[in-house]
């Protein structure tokens, strides 16, 4: 077993190896690639990288204009933008990857069951899903934030559960009609098992449209946060998430635009970011779409 | 020789609508038969052809075979043995058998490569050592493909390409019978031959059986040592493919030969025999289900199911006025 682990996992290494390679000959893939990788590197480094302590109040030097000291500014306690925004580049992704993670894995569980399981599996999960369904996607974030509490734990079950009905369901309709298909008879005719089959056979042909929706959904999921944040239901300050930094800077932005300026671009980079990277993604796990590297 | 597969008064019927929209809308039987009273046997080695027009059920006979539709009556045998219920019970007899269907590409998985589809019934029943590297060069080789072909995916194959991946597959765990479902749809006609001289090669190889489904009564003629022919799910007429294309017994199978091409400009064909439509098969005709296309219909085809009446070697035929005169009417 182990043997077989060794010999397969180099050529495993060079096939996501080429994977990543293919996706950077594209030139809108390449970019959304170094932008999210930027994003991650920021995000996963943001401790050593920022100049001051994001949480460090200076009240003598607020409202701050641009300078080489303040590369964007200070708000009106005196903290400065840059530390906070490169900090709250931390929670984002915190939140981000996390429910999305986890709204997709479920998703893809679900809706494999739903599509491929049996009659009754899949008539309870769908009403399951339309009962999230029914409830405004407000409502029910502040039903669950008001049970267990603000928190970003809180922030992260809020957007798992609204989206693993949609992911669910887009698998679920892929693999409906999947399933049908002649390769599919094919390896049943030869004694493949269902879960051979869900996991070999019709997860790689349905999992293209999650992965772009899902990628897309990273910023929303960013936003969501950030929205909870600013009504005082996400993250708790002081801690500088990018909500609450458009939500410090919103007040002063006659005077000083830096600080909205300042949480707005990374919102617009990372959807940019995430948004390129999932089209490429897209292009690339379609063999039919993939382009040969020259 | 005792056959290798032999199916028994085999009955397949599918629901065409549930228990309580069948109540509400009055529908007494809320079943329609796909497949009714076929029997055949299949010696080892040899090939048995299936004809018929889309629809006739040539395709569900074949995928009730190997598990994929359930039997409602009847027993399917295969060596002998009769697998009931669930997939484990399957397990050997898709081991043994093995199955092409009619889309040369649709028919392969299209994320894999040309060496991860060749090789997965070895993944699937156990490799039990086996290099797959190696069973998939060979593979390759038997079906007369270049071994750099294992890299490719199947959008990357033509469909005669894709059609000798699908014969390689099929032949990985050394089966004693392929089930090939129209193995020449959708081919040019030189690549359908080189489809069918490869099947022929293998099979005098490897002593394969082959159960070929076609419409293509030019194939059939081509390949098969017997030959059934189907209409509305029942074998009207079967026994040895030459003395039924020398001398067709049943007015069905006689339609359908007049209806072939000939390659003599002159010889216009006089008329067309068959004329109409085959009738739905939720509303079967009563007696004979050709009456309503037949030529030589008589008063009793209308109310009376023809029984299969034998013919001279171990010929049958459904009919009342068959073209051969019958030795002895069977059951």
């Amino acid at each position: 077993m182990s043997a077989e682990v060794s010999r397969i996992a180099p050529a495993a290494a060079a096939r996501v190896g080429g994977f990543v390679r293919r996706i950077a000959a594209d030139p809108m893939g390449c970019l959304g690639l170094t932008l999210v990788t930027l994003l991650l590197f920021t995000g996963v480094f943001a401790d050593l990288l920022v100049p001051y302590d994001p949480i460090k109040i200076a009240v003598p030097e607020r409202l701050m204009d641009p300078s080489w000291a303040h590369p964007l500014g200070t708000d009106q306690l005196g903290r400065d933008v840059l530390s906070r925004v490169i900090k709250g580049s931390q929670i984002a992704l915190g939140v981000a990857v996390s429910a999305i993670t986890l709204s997709f894995a479920g998703g893809v569980i679900l809706g494999l069951l739903a599509g491929y399981g049996p009659r009754w599996l899949d008539n309870v999960l769908l009403l399951l899903f339309d009962a999230v369904y029914s409830f405004p996607s407000i409502m029910l974030a502040l039903a669950i934030i008001t049970l267990l509490g603000p928190s970003l734990g809180t922030v992260v079950l809020v957007v798992v559960i609204g989206s693993v009905p949609v992911y669910a369901r887009l698998i679920r309709t892929q693999t409906l009609t999947v399933k049908t298909s002649e390769f599919v008879l094919a390896e049943r005719s030869m004694g493949a098992g269902r879960f051979r089959i869900m996991a070999r056979h019709i997860l790689p042909n349905v999992i293209g449209p999650l992965l772009i929706v899902a990628s897309m959904d990273v910023p929303v999921v960013i936003t969501i946060e950030a929205g909870l944040s600013f009504l005082g239901l996400g993250v708790r300050p002081p801690a500088p998430s990018w909500g609450r930094i458009l939500n410090d800077g919103y007040t002063q932005i006659r005077d000083t635009p830096w600080i909205v300026i300042g949480g707005g671009i990374p919102l617009i980079v990372t959807t940019l970011g995430f948004t390129f990277l999932g089209e490429a993604l897209r292009d690339q796990l379609d063999p039919k779409l993939r382009k040969p590297v020259g | 020789m005792s056959p290798l597969l032999e199916i028994r008064d085999l009955r397949i019927r599918f629901r065409v609508a549930g228990p309580i929209r069948a109540r509400l809308k009055g529908i007494d039987d809320p079943f329609l038969d796909a497949v009714l009273g076929v029997s055949f046997a299949l010696k080892p080695g040899s090939t048995f052809g299936l004809v018929g027009e889309s629809g006739s059920g040539k395709s569900t006979l074949a995928r009730a075979i190997v598990g994929l539709v359930p039997v409602h009556s009847g027993a399917i045998l295969f060596e002998g043995e009769e697998a009931k219920g669930g997939d484990s019970d399957f397990a050997t007899r898709r081991r043994h058998i093995a199955m092409m269907f009619q889309d040369p590409v649709g028919s392969l998985s299209p994320r894999l490569t040309v060496r991860a589809l060749i090789t997965e019934p070895f993944l699937i029943h156990g490799k039990d050592g086996r290099d797959l590297d190696a069973e998939a060069r060979r593979l390759l080789d038997m079906v007369g493909l270049p071994a750099n072909f294992a890299g490719r995916y199947p959008h990357e194959l033509s469909g005669g390409q894709a059609r000798r991946i699908g014969v390689a597959r099929a032949l990985a765990l050394a089966p004693k019978l392929i089930i090939a479902d129209e193995p020449t749809a959708g081919l040019d006609v030189s690549v359908q031959g080189e489809i069918l001289n490869l099947l022929v090669r293998l099979q005098r190889e490897l002593g394969l059986a082959y159960l070929i489904i076609t419409h293509n009564l030019a194939v059939i003629r081509h390949v098969s040592d017997e030959l059934a022919i189907m209409y509305m799910g029942r074998f009207v007429e079967q026994g040895a493919t030459r003395d039924i294309f020398e001398n067709p017994a049943h007015p069905y199978t006689h339609g359908l030969l007049a209806a072939q091409p000939l390659p003599d400009p002159d010889r216009r064909r006089a008329n067309v025999e068959l004329q109409g439509e085959v009738p739905s098969l939720a509303r079967r005709p009563k007696g004979c289900e050709f009456h309503t296309r037949c030529p030589r219909a008589i008063a009793r085809c209308r109310v009376e199911i023809p029984l299969p009446s034998r013919l001279d070697a171990g010929r049958l035929v459904r009919c009342h006025a068959p073209l051969v005169a019958p030795i002895a009417s069977t059951d």
